[in-house]
């Protein structure tokens, strides 16, 4: 298969633009998405193909135009809306988790919400506290809505189509760091499962649990420690809600040791659940209590060193890895 | 208050492990009561207080190594006020859930497994090593080793939750024992049958006619197994026994079990199991065909359900069709967990044994 | 009142309707004080000539997005009272499977986008259902009730602006019964007057008696008209009252008895009754024999809804994502 050269943005936008051309109901709507070319720069190109009615820029409304989502979702329409950023969508959270969550169960079934709304998520680019979190644990808290975190290139290509399908919300979270990363992609890339975690990199001795960007930096610590002659099983999640404990659990009963890295906060994040299923699904399994790597419980700061210092990095990742095979205490 | 410390048991003992407590916090003692299990370098020794009082908090946990001297317990003298009441935090040994888990299966007891993990953490690693290395075992140690201690454990439960009934019939092997004198001037000495592989097989003929004795006791209730992996029973050099599984016995030919014996009798007695062999039987067999022995009376190996004992061949007078002969017979005998089946059924399955074993 | 009411078998339908709906509340408070009806009970006596003549006049087509007090609302759009009534009781036969009781009131059929218990949450809704309208060139309105409250909420704001930039054709329909919850219209908002909020967007409005139910339903006609000739949203005030609590646990400290009585004189009901009295027909005869006919169909409502089903708890994670099949 011929493979060309894209970058994670790219692959965002050919997933957008096939969705636009081939299906009239669906547009885009959000901050900026038309004139500006996005935020992030991902829908740049697409008001001049599809115009304004379908690249519809809106006004900093998140409420309103997240809700107006839902909206035309109902009346017919496949919307895709994006937010900035995760914080911003707090302002809308009103929207997704009181409205586009539960229309479908408070109607009895009646009222499903075709919606998809992308945002974009995590630090790493020094933008301080209001433009750097990472709430996509949050949003995986609500039932009713499905949230995928694509980390690689064939899933920020592959998952727009399967959220354009699905009858419910889907939140998709870019993480702001992924979107210059650049890669081989096959030329008739197409849709992927919105569904199930996924086995980047087999191993036998530990499972590291990892999404977004913290995917690259477990497979960049995978490598290192294969080095050293630990060989690490690297499972990217893929999607949040649902999780996919089957391939936790099932990863988890060959390498009887696991290490969740998750960019939340440590307390009451994905991780601390993904933890706990694994207490409930494969206890016995354990050789050593799960142990997870999270950000730090503190507002994003803006200084490098700091910024740094309160994400999960490689060199963390390492240290718990050994840790957890050697057993240091 | 006062401190119970590990007693000096002779000029030559440093320290010792704490087996069992034999008491507990808020117990009565009184001098002289025994009141926990050590193990020393000369073995498991039972070690007594010497004072009137009651057990107040028990500060060595199971498992730990300790000096002599070192504080084991608390004791209130008696007279005293009780200590507003607290609950007593007994040190627990550091145990990963996979390694508690496998060390039931197996049978290991995790007291005499040193740990490797984190502040002596006992791993699945460990527990493997444990059980695949008995301790060679010389007459003085056999009380206290691993693998006695093992073997201990799951015949205690055995008796203790199992209720047993046992039958016996005895089985006419002269046309077996021909069959197999024929297959084996076949063969070339090293591929040679022995009887065990025809007595293994039909056993799982049988148990291909009466499955209810083929699985495990879990959970209150009989799970049948599909696949039927004997364990059969190897006499260690040493003394004590181990009994590895041979997997899909039904599934195999007389020379591939045969194939399997010759591979895990040097193994077992190397100590160099896979811990599948040692889990995942759903019968056991004991043979004691090489000894004066004729009847074997099993006892089940939790949590299976059943065990088929073959005492030794021998020539015997044997009556048919009103006249008197002599044929070489053997007697079965089968060991049932009375909860997960009845006699009835126990008795087809030595029905069934019987006529697999007249035309083998 | 002045009776402008050239058809009289018109306004005997309107009537209808009036009674429909304060019988139907009645029978809903005396059912929650029976237990039969859980959860909060909001009810809208008093405020029945605003459903009526506004609500009345949307084709079968058009789309309502309401409130939490919107039993009203769900009877003029021609949801069956039995589906209502279930609802409430919380059986499966409900309008919404039982899953949303007094505040949550769901019709695929009659397009009817729910009762909504976030103040002001309906709104972006409403908006979207007018995008998509008008993306797909359907030419209808969607119609969202609010309360004088939601005014107060940046949903509403967000909401005006955006459905005045894009034009699209929603009526805004303010009930404006003068106190959020037990906070007067005074100590809510900084300006008086529903308009001079829509003029911030220029957007239309018109402000109306919701107490004379034609006069609703003239101003009604009249915003729809405008909403429809494609010149944008609107924003309809109807000045109304509730006789009674926001919700049934209500001491209704907040305001005087005598406000009450005033308003109470000012019975829509009453008032129409009259209205007919004058141009000759028995208004009170009228009433007499609307309310028998209500009752009756209340009674079958009540009777629909106590035959009803409990859903299995089996069923409970059923609609939290759709079932494909």
């Amino acid at each position: 298969m011929n493979a060309r050269k894209v970058t994670y943005r790219e692959a965002l936008r050919e997933a957008m633009v096939e969705a636009l051309r081939g299906d009239p109901r669906v547009f885009l709507m959000g901050e900026d998405v038309g004139a500006y070319g996005g935020c992030f720069a991902v829908s740049r190109g697409m008001l001049e193909e599809f115009g304004p009615e379908r690249v519809r820029d809106t006004p900093l409304s998140e409420s309103a135009f997240v809700g107006a989502g839902i909206g035309a979702a109902l009346g017919g329409m496949r919307p895709i809306v994006e937010v900035m950023t995760c914080n911003f969508s707090l302002l809308a959270a009103d929207q997704i988790v009181n409205t586009a969550a539960t229309l479908l169960h408070m109607s009895g079934g009646q009222f499903s919400v075709p919606l998809v709304i992308r945002m974009a998520t995590g630090g790493g680019k020094q933008l301080a506290a209001q433009h750097s979190h990472s709430l996509e644990g949050w949003y995986a808290h609500v039932p009713g809505i499905r949230v995928l975190v694509p980390a690689t290139l064939q899933d920020a290509r592959g998952m727009m189509a399967g959220a354009l399908e699905c009858p419910d919300p889907v939140l998709i979270f870019e993480h702001q760091t992924l979107y210059n990363r650049e890669g081989e992609l096959a030329e008739d890339a197409g849709a992927v499962a919105i569904h199930g975690a996924k086995i980047q990199r087999p191993g036998r001795d530990l499972t590291i649990v990892a999404y977004g960007a913290g995917l690259w930096k477990s497979l960049a610590a995978a490598e290192a420690l294969a080095a050293e002659g630990i060989d690490a099983e690297v499972i990217d999640l893929r999607v949040l809600r649902p999780l996919d404990d089957a391939t936790i659990v099932e990863s988890v009963a060959r390498t009887h040791r696991v290490l969740i890295v998750d960019e939340g906060w440590r307390s009451g994040g994905i991780a601390a659940e993904i933890g706990m299923r694994i207490m409930e699904q494969a206890f016995y399994q354990l050789d050593r209590p799960v142990a997870r790597l999270c950000g730090v419980e503190v507002p994003i700061p803006y200084a490098p060193q700091l910024e740094h210092a309160a994400l999960p990095q490689v060199e963390g990742i390492l240290e718990i890895a050994r840790e957890l095979i050697h057993g240091h205490e | 208050m006062s401190d119970f410390t590990m007693p000096s048991l002779g000029a030559d003992m440093a320290a010792a492990t704490m087996m069992r407590w034999r008491v507990k916090p808020g117990d009565g003692v009184k001098r002289g009561d025994v009141v926990a299990e050590v193990e020393t370098d000369k073995g498991l020794i039972e070690i007594e207080i010497f004072e009137d009082g009651t057990v107040e908090e028990l500060v060595a946990g199971i498992g730990e190594k300790l000096p002599v001297g070192a504080v084991l317990a608390r004791i209130r003298e008696s007279g005293t006020a009780p200590l507003p009441a607290v609950i007593p935090a007994v040190q627990r040994r550091r145990v990963s859930p996979l390694a508690r888990k496998i060390a039931a299966e197996l049978g290991v007891e995790l007291s005499g497994i040193e740990g490797s993990g984190p502040g002596g953490a006992i791993e699945k690693a460990d527990v493997e090593r444990a059980a695949s290395h008995p301790v060679e075992a010389s007459a003085e140690e056999a009380g206290t080793a691993p693998l006695r201690r093992a073997i201990a454990a799951a015949m205690e439960k055995s008796n203790r939750e199992i209720p047993h009934y046992h039958l016996d019939a005895t089985i006419d092997m002269t046309s077996a024992l021909a069959w197999l004198a024929r297959e084996n001037e076949l063969r070339v000495i090293q591929a040679r049958l022995l009887p065990a592989v025809l007595l293994l097989k039909a056993v799982a003929g049988a148990l291909r006619v009466e499955p209810d004795l083929n699985g495990v006791w879990r959970d209150g209730r009989l799970q049948r197994s599909e696949r039927i992996h004997i364990n059969f029973a190897i006499a260690l050099r040493g003394g004590g026994l181990i009994t590895p599984a041979i997997h899909d016995v039904d599934r195999k030919s007389h020379d591939e079990i045969m194939a399997d014996l010759n591979d895990l009798v040097p193994r077992v007695r190397a100590g160099r199991l896979r811990s599948s062999e040692l889990t995942e039987g759903t019968i056991t067999v004991t043979h004691l065909g090489e000894s004066v022995v004729e009847r074997v009376w099993g006892v089940i190996y939790p949590p299976q359900v059943a065990i088929v004992g073959f005492g030794r061949v021998a020539e015997q007078p044997w009556a048919e069709n009103g006249m008197l002969g002599v044929r070489q017979v053997l007697c079965a005998t089968l060991a049932g967990d009375h909860r997960a089946s009845d006699g009835r059924v126990g008795a087809r399955f030595l029905d069934a044994l019987n006529q697999q074993l007249q035309k083998p | 009142m002045k009776l402008e009411l050239q058809n009289a078998d018109h306004g005997i339908d309107l009537l209808r309707q009036m009674i429909l709906i304060r019988r139907f509340e009645e029978k809903c408070v005396e059912l929650y004080a029976g237990q039969k009806i859980r959860g909060f009970l909001h009810v809208c006596i008093g405020e029945e000539a605003v459903a009526v003549g506004a609500l009345g006049l949307l084709a079968a087509d058009e789309a309502v997005v309401s409130t939490y007090r919107e039993h009203g609302h769900a009877l003029v759009r021609g949801i069956a009272p039995g589906a209502i009534m279930a609802e409430l009781y919380g059986k499966r036969e409900g309008c919404a499977g039982g899953r949303g009781g007094s505040m949550h009131l769901f019709d695929a059929a009659t397009r009817f986008y729910g009762g909504n218990a976030i103040v002001g949450g309906g709104l972006p809704l409403a908006l979207g259902l007018a995008l998509a309208d008008k993306m797909r060139g359907n030419a209808r309105v969607t119609c969202c009730v609010i309360g004088e409250g939601a005014m107060a909420e940046g949903e509403f704001h967000e909401t005006m602006n955006l459905a005045a930039l894009w034009r699209l054709p929603l009526l805004v329909l303010c009930e404006n019964n003068l106190y959020a919850m037990g906070t007067a219209l005074a100590h809510e908002h900084a300006v008086d007057g529903v308009s001079r909020k829509a003029d911030a967007y220029g957007i239309a409005s018109d402000s109306v008696d919701g107490m004379d139910v034609l006069a609703v339903e003239g101003a009604a006609r009249g915003a729809l008209e405008r909403v429809r000739s494609g010149t944008g949203p609107f924003l309809l005030e109807c000045r109304t009252y509730r006789f009674r609590g926001h919700s049934m646990f209500d001491a209704e400290l907040y305001r005087p008895k005598s406000e009450v009585e005033e308003w109470k004189a000012r019975d829509p009901i009453s008032q129409l009754a009259a209205g007919l009295e004058s141009i000759g027909r028995s208004g009170e005869k009228l009433r007499a024999e609307l309310e028998l006919a209500a009752d009756e169909v209340i009674g079958a409502a009540v009777e629909f809804a106590e035959a009803g089903q409990w859903e299995p708890v089996a069923d409970l994670t059923r609609f939290v994502t759709s079932e494909t099949s």
